[in-house]
């Protein structure tokens, strides 16, 4: 079986290649046929031949990379299976972002399962994670470490707002990924019982559009006008972690520093970032979830993609699942492991 | 317990001072005694448990983990107490995730039963070993997260949430409601070496409800008075004729003070520059302080009439007992500088050279080979004082230049006064050595450096028997900004040519590495290195990515360094001279 896999899908400086259908899962690079997982840039990238995608994935990279990001796209139906050259291909619902999909391909007897990212966790944004019985499931491990235990989103938003309460004569900036991390944050807000206008950085303004135009009720989110700034006292504003600790933000009224991220677990992460309010919120499995994810899917084999990978592979090997890293390079890096996201790659659409 | 973890929990991410200010303010209002004395002495540092030590809690995780995942979770999160409080599982709790509903106690979710802070510290202070860990782990069970977190920086002794004594001490004296006659942190300071935790009597006074506590403590630590560094542009709005000079001696900043207690017996007592009794290692000293006062001064190493380097220093330094081997092989001794106060008279507000003009007369008439006066730099101008930093050895020092690390610049009209105030006094340190070495190794840092590849291992370039090759002489961890912590970073993971656990070792050769300007002060032959050599103080002065490996230095010029002895080689006239 082992065999098998690691011909179904192979390693190329591209990324991960599927052989027998001749395309890449999320390269990194531009390839002639790209399936892509979701709509984050480390994973969907402009300039390749044909792209593969859920409706809402291909409507966010035309949102990002404008109308002519591939030379041809395809929709992928959830559930649907496909035959792509010799094997057979379905995307199934990752809950990670908007349109975020797990690709399961198969050939013969054997079933492998690029998650590409995915989380467990509440989220009024997507569609939940469905896990699939298979033989090899390919994961990533970007809190793959015992000490990320996520906690209810609910909890924290509540902090968030009895922040709000407590200091009702300053802004809350809310550092936050454009993409998703975003989003989720406003529709938590919303069931939280907020009523009041989020107001949004230029930066959160298409991709907020886009997920409204889906159906996410997010609420009265108008923009941040320069001169609106001031006037801003006891209102929550989100916009790209890169910017919390920009000029921009200072000119709001006496700000209090938030950032909505599962980094925001290590207290080292959040002063690292001059974070005063630090609200653990992932798009990304916690080591819980992974290491429940990974049983429910059954698979004999498990291959990290990037991340804490050492600690997942452990665990996996005490486990009796054999397992290997796969060292991809691309992936994450910003968002993760080198604690620079945001700053470095403004592009970057981490945890 | 939970009160105290919200305390700092909150603290520890509030980046303004005031702020700080008000949080513990605002904790002490609300919390009875005897909880809030125990909090103000867990931030004043003034708890301490014999037995709570950080391999009890390493101990205790292991027993309840897999030694690999705890090892990496440590390694990624840069803290040990935060690694456990994050990890530790309460007996049957179920995993996160599940129901992603209303959490279980424990998780995310602080428990209304858990122990009380002077639960906490009653329990640390009567248990014994044996006891200990059972105790600590019946807690950690009790807790949640930042309970946990709480609890194990109280028991280790290290809370680093960014608040002083001085800090915690400003916000007990903000209690004070009394606009007649107000409460300052120095008042508090004043009373504080005599009193004991829980600190009632203390509280009760700032409130305005009880006395002033009498300072028992007949010879109480005061606050010292700091120097900031001196930069080139500064000079030109100092004027020579208003300052004193002395030499920056390269020893242990103390405050040695005498006096009686109300029977009449001799009280002495030695405290490290944080107002630390640290009595117990100095017995040699502490016998000499046959006097009622007060001496600020410099904890050097004195044999046969010579300071020796802080190397030799370094040896009577953290031991654990004090043997009377050690009393002999590393005397003691004090250059005093300074006199805070001389038979119950408090000298600080009178001008430094009155000070000085006393102390000079007190040390004669003391007559204690032990305590000697630090002399003065006689100058005239800013350029002969440069000199004579550049090379004591002729300006005076003799052969106590290996122990001088630069000069110390004092107005003569200059009150002592706590803390650092700007303008005073300044410190003029010599320019450090510097090396260009070849980065080879790199490690996650710990604290405010959690999770960033931040200590390196660099080494220089020797031959070996397959031609030249890179051997390590150092490691350093600090000396570069935040935005080339980010930059260095990145370099070493996308450089690493292997993995050793933690350690990464990145690409290097002739043709290939990254360069780091290494600033140093000082170095010593070393059996454990394998270059033979280690460096005193090393750290990243510049990040050379202009320049090839291949041109860094060799150890040789390490070996110079060495045989050349200090006062010939110091590079003076470097670019640098920001350390």
């Amino acid at each position: 079986m082992a065999a098998r896999a690691s011909d179904l899908l192979t390693l190329t400086p591209q990324g991960l290649y599927c052989p027998g259908g001749n395309f890449h899962v999320d390269p990194v690079r531009p390839v002639d046929r790209a399936l892509i997982t979701h709509g984050h840039s480390d994973h969907a990238r402009a300039g390749h031949q044909h792209v593969m995608a859920t409706a809402e994935t291909l409507r966010i990279m035309r949102v990002r990379y404008g109308e002519d990001f591939a030379g041809a796209t395809q929709e992928a139906v959830l559930g649907e299976v496909l035959r792509v050259g010799e094997v057979l291909v379905t995307f199934v619902p990752a809950g990670h972002v908007l349109g975020s999909a797990q690709i399961v391909i198969e050939q013969g007897r054997c079933r492998l399962v690029v998650s590409g990212d995915y989380k467990r966790g509440r989220d009024p944004t997507c569609l939940p994670f469905e896990p699939v019985r298979c033989d090899v499931f390919i994961t990533e491990a970007t809190f793959g470490l015992p000490v990320f235990r996520h906690p209810d989103t609910a909890q924290e938003v509540a902090k968030l707002l009895a922040s709000v309460r407590l200091f009702p004569e300053r802004a809350h900036i809310v550092g936050a990924y454009a993409l998703g991390k975003a989003q989720r944050v406003m529709a938590l807000l919303r069931q939280a019982g907020y009523a009041e206008p989020i107001w949004l950085h230029g930066a959160m303004e298409r991709l907020t559009a886009l997920y409204k135009d889906e159906g996410v009720a997010l609420g009265d989110t108008p923009r941040v006008a320069a001169a609106d700034r001031a006037g801003l006292k006891g209102a929550i504003v989100l916009c790209p972690p890169s910017a919390i600790q920009d000029l921009w933000a200072r000119k709001f009224p006496d700000p209090v520093t938030a950032f909505a991220s599962g980094w925001m677990r290590v207290r080292a992460r959040a002063r690292q970032k001059g974070v005063e309010l630090p609200l653990i919120i992932s798009d990304h499995c916690d080591w819980d979830d992974l290491c429940r994810s990974i049983l429910e899917t059954g698979a004999e084999e498990v291959w990290v993609t990037h991340g804490q990978e050492d600690a997942l592979v452990h665990w996996c090997r005490t486990q009796g699942i054999r397992s290997k890293p796969l060292h991809l390079l691309g992936y994450g890096d910003e968002e993760g492991d080198t604690a620079t996201e945001g700053a470095a790659e403004p592009a970057a659409e981490p945890a | 317990m939970n009160r105290f973890a919200d305390l700092i929990d909150r603290v520890g991410y509030e980046p303004r001072r005031n702020g700080k200010i008000r949080l513990i303010a605002d904790y002490f209002r609300r919390t009875p005694d005897p909880e809030r004395g125990w909090a103000l002495a867990a931030l004043t540092g003034a708890l301490s448990f014999r037995h709570a030590k950080p391999g009890l809690i390493r101990g205790l995780m292991e027993e309840r983990s897999d030694p690999v995942l705890f090892g990496l979770s440590r390694d990624y999160v840069g803290d040990l107490s935060e690694t456990v409080a994050l990890m530790w599982r309460p007996p049957g709790e179920a995993p996160s995730g599940q129901a992603d509903g209303a959490p279980g106690p424990g998780h995310n979710n602080p428990p209304a039963d858990g122990p009380t802070l002077s639960e906490v510290v009653h329990g640390l202070a009567s248990a014994g070993k044996a006891e200990l860990p059972g105790l600590v782990a019946n807690w950690l069970d009790a807790l949640d997260e930042i309970g946990r977190w709480a609890l194990l920086k109280l028991i280790t002794g290290e809370l680093r949430i960014g608040v002083s004594a001085r800090l915690a001490k400003t916000a007990l004296a903000s209690l004070c409601q009394d606009a007649e006659r107000p409460i300052t942190a120095d008042d508090v300071e004043h009373v504080w070496h005599g009193l004991e935790p829980p600190y009632r009597s203390l509280f009760s006074w700032v409130e305005g409800c009880g006395e002033r506590p009498e300072n028992v403590n007949p010879a109480p630590f005061r606050p010292p008075m700091l120097a900031h560094p001196v930069d080139d542009e500064d000079f030109a709005k100092l004027e020579p004729a208003a300052f004193r000079a002395e030499w920056k001696w390269d020893g242990i900043r103390l405050q040695a003070v005498a006096g009686r207690d109300g029977d009449g017996t001799p009280v002495r007592r030695i405290y490290s520059r944080t107002g630390e009794d640290v009595s117990a290692a100095f017995p040699d000293l502490v016998e000499v302080l046959d006097f009622e006062g007060a001496l600020d001064g410099e904890l050097l190493i004195v044999r046969e009439g010579r300071v020796e380097s802080f190397n030799v220093l370094q040896q009577r330094l953290n031991r654990k007992a004090v043997t009377a081997k050690m009393l002999v092989e590393y005397p003691a001794h004090l250059r005093v500088y300074d006199l805070l106060a001389l038979d119950g008279e408090d000298l600080r507000e009178l001008p430094f050279d009155e000070r000085r003009r006393r102390l000079a007369t007190f040390v004669t008439g003391l007559g204690e080979p032990r305590i000697d006066l630090s002399p003065q730099i006689p100058f005239a101008t800013w350029d002969e004082l440069a000199a004579a930093r550049a090379d004591p050895a002729s300006a005076g020092a003799g052969p106590d230049a290996d122990a001088i690390e630069g000069c110390m610049l004092k107005r003569a009209d200059s009150p002592y006064l706590p803390g650092r105030p700007k303008g005073p006094w300044w410190k003029w340190k010599r320019d450090p050595y510097l090396i260009d070495a070849v980065m080879m190794y790199a490690q996650r840092g710990s604290g405010k450096r959690s999770s960033f590849y931040s200590d390196y291992t660099f080494g220089c370039w020797r031959d070996g028997p397959a031609g030249p090759e890179l051997v390590p002489v150092g490691k350093a961890y600090f000396g570069f900004t935040d935005q080339e912590l980010l930059k260095l970073d990145r370099y070493v993971r996308n450089h690493t040519s292997q993995r050793f656990g933690p350690v990464r070792e990145v690409q290097f050769g002739p043709d290939r590495g990254l360069v780091l300007e290494v600033a140093f002060e000082g170095l010593q032959r070393s059996g454990r290195h394998k270059s033979g050599v280690a460096m005193r103080f090393p750290r990243i002065h510049r990040i050379r990515w202009d320049k090839p490996a291949g041109e860094a230095d060799r150890l040789e010029t390490l070996e110079r360094i060495l045989s050349k002895g200090e006062t010939e080689m110091h590079p003076t006239g470097t670019d640098g001279g920001e350390t």
